[in-house]
């Protein structure tokens, strides 16, 4: 890798440096992650697409500081990140909302552990409750809501504690059709405006697509970033253009070239 | 008291109160309830006046004699008016038993199921001890705390305090990994997880084993009163037995079913109301 001159480019907010992961599944040595090199800029939508087993969620995880490299380095702002934190916030599959507290609590949750005043953690969340459009629901708890309600409770409870970095593992995977493209143009006009930094998880390549700046390849045994693609694509994006159509061709070639040389 | 809430998991609006008739429908609840133990009380006055049996009063006889055993005026005997007297001595002893055991297994059962060095040291002692049943204790009970209120109290809190400490270690053990990740990820990491997820999350679980431990305590109360104690409604059944006054035994029967019913039914309105979030805790 060549020298990159820290004096003119500025610091990445996360720097990964030949990162790897193995674990042992009894007697069998599993190399989730090997040598992976990422670095993403403050403001940057990226998109990790590969089939199960490329390390995706791993590398998201090593991110989020959920779990440790056990090879190279994960930097956040040039420091390594060694333990989960408000500044790198998560967005579960699953929602993982706190399903006794209500959705005007959960959002106080991040807010509350940092020791803010009622009256900010109040303040704050109004503010997020009425960015996710959930006014109505501030009172309900999550098993009263709807999906797609449940993960914009997730969004906001991310945002509402000043998270510069949103990790997204397939936030949008147990959702039906039209809920899921409406939570991609809400999270587009969300990032838009709060200038976010997101590094998102998917498999589906149109999703990653419409929503991202760049969009890493990964690829399984072991799990390995294939290429990283930066999407010169205007945006509102039109998922019926040529371009877009042509993209995905080409992304769908390179995510499925290695399952043949797997074949093989 | 609320199933209302729980028939709408993914409601689009907050779920608002059944209003159309809410008192047509708790009658017809009610009247549904009644079915069996009207049947059961059918049969039971059948079978004594038909006589079917002798020994067995019917239902008027002990209606009667309750009135007795509470207010007394009808036959005034040693039992007359002295409901109030037993009553309060079992629940004194179910609910000292109860609340003693609650205060042990509670603490206890949050450090076995938080800390593997407990669970290593003291689960192995208890999954041993809890196959004894209750009733086993007994003779034990009697050699080390005498005959009387001390032993009934000891045999209350035996039966109270495994399935608080099982259902506390139930839950605590089983909290969704997620919700550690979520927490820490939002800035509340290491013992402050202890309050704000792990009690929490383990409250339906806690509730459910306090439930069952009460009611436990209801059901040992007539075997610990049976060690020679003066008062106490599981004394007066045993009396009862021995004196062959066999309305006497249906009178504390019945009371014990009917206090142990509603202090059941207060256990879950507390619960319901605490545990509102959860979808799966309705009673």
């Amino acid at each position: 890798m060549a020298e990159t001159d820290t004096l003119s480019a500025p610091l990445p907010i996360i720097d990964i440096r030949n990162v790897s992961k193995t674990f042992w599944l009894g007697e069998q040595k599993i190399e989730a992650l090997s040598g992976a090199n990422l670095q993403i800029r403050k403001g940057e939508f990226i998109c990790l697409i590969g089939a199960s087993g490329c390390g995706k969620s791993t590398l998201l995880r090593i991110m989020a500081g959920f779990e440790q490299p056990t090879g190279g380095e994960a930097l956040m702002w040039g420091k390594p990140i060694t333990e989960p934190g408000p500044s790198r916030g998560m967005v579960f599959q699953d929602y993982a909302l706190f399903p006794w507290l209500t959705v005007r609590n959960n959002i106080a949750f991040g807010p509350k552990s940092q020791g803010r005043s009622t009256g900010e953690v109040k303040e704050i969340c109004d503010r997020f409750i009425e960015m996710v459009g959930l006014q109505k629901f501030a009172n309900a708890y999550p098993h009263q809501l709807s999906g797609g309600m449940r993960q914009r409770v997730a969004i906001a409870r991310v945002l509402a504690n000043d998270a510069e970095l949103v990790l997204m593992d397939e936030p949008f995977g147990a959702l039906d059709a039209m809920t899921r493209e409406r939570l991609q143009d809400e999270l587009l006009e969300i990032w838009e405006r709060t200038k976010l930094t997101v590094v998102f998880v998917t498999h589906a390549i149109e999703e990653a697509i419409f929503l991202a700046d760049r969009v890493v390849v990964m690829s399984p045994g072991p799990g390995r970033i294939d290429s990283d693609n930066r999407l010169i694509l205007p945006r509102p994006r039109d998922v019926a253009s040529p371009e877009f159509n042509e993209i995905r061709r080409d992304l769908s070639a390179r995510l499925h070239s290695h399952h043949a040389k797997k074949a093989a | 008291m609320v199933d209302v809430t729980s028939s709408a998991p993914a409601a689009e609006e907050a779920p608002p109160r059944k209003a159309s008739l809410p008192h047509l429908g708790k009658a017809r609840d009610f009247a549904l309830a009644m079915i069996v133990p009207g049947l059961l009380l059918l049969l039971w006055y059948i079978a004594t006046t038909q006589r079917w049996t002798r020994l067995i009063p019917t239902p008027a006889e002990t209606a009667e004699y309750m009135v007795d055993f509470a207010f007394g005026g009808i036959y005034d005997d040693a039992f007359s008016a002295t409901l109030h007297i037993h009553l309060l001595a079992s629940m004194s002893r179910v609910y000292g038993g109860f609340l003693l055991a609650a205060m042990v297994a509670l603490p206890l059962g949050l450090l076995i199921g938080r800390i593997p060095l407990a669970r290593k040291t003291l689960d192995p002692f208890f999954q041993l001890m809890r196959p004894i049943p209750v009733t086993a204790w007994l003779p034990l009970s009697m050699i080390l705390f005498g005959l009387g209120a001390k032993s009934a109290f000891s045999l209350v809190f035996l039966g109270a305090f495994y399935p608080i400490l099982l259902n506390t270690i139930f839950g605590v053990k089983n909290v969704d990994p997620k919700l550690f990740e979520a927490a820490s990820m939002l800035g509340c990491r290491g013992n402050a997880q202890f309050f704000r997820v792990v009690l929490p999350a383990a409250l339906p679980s806690i509730f459910t084993g306090l439930r069952l431990g009460l009611g436990l305590a209801w059901f040992v109360i007539v075997v610990g009163e049976m060690t020679g104690v003066p008062q106490g409604l599981g004394a007066v059944i045993m009396d009862g037995r021995t004196l062959s006054r066999t309305e006497l035994v249906i009178c504390g029967m019945i009371i014990i079913g009917i206090v142990g019913y509603l202090s059941d039914r207060v256990v879950m309105m507390i619960g319901n109301h605490l545990l509102r979030w959860s979808p799966t805790h309705h009673g």
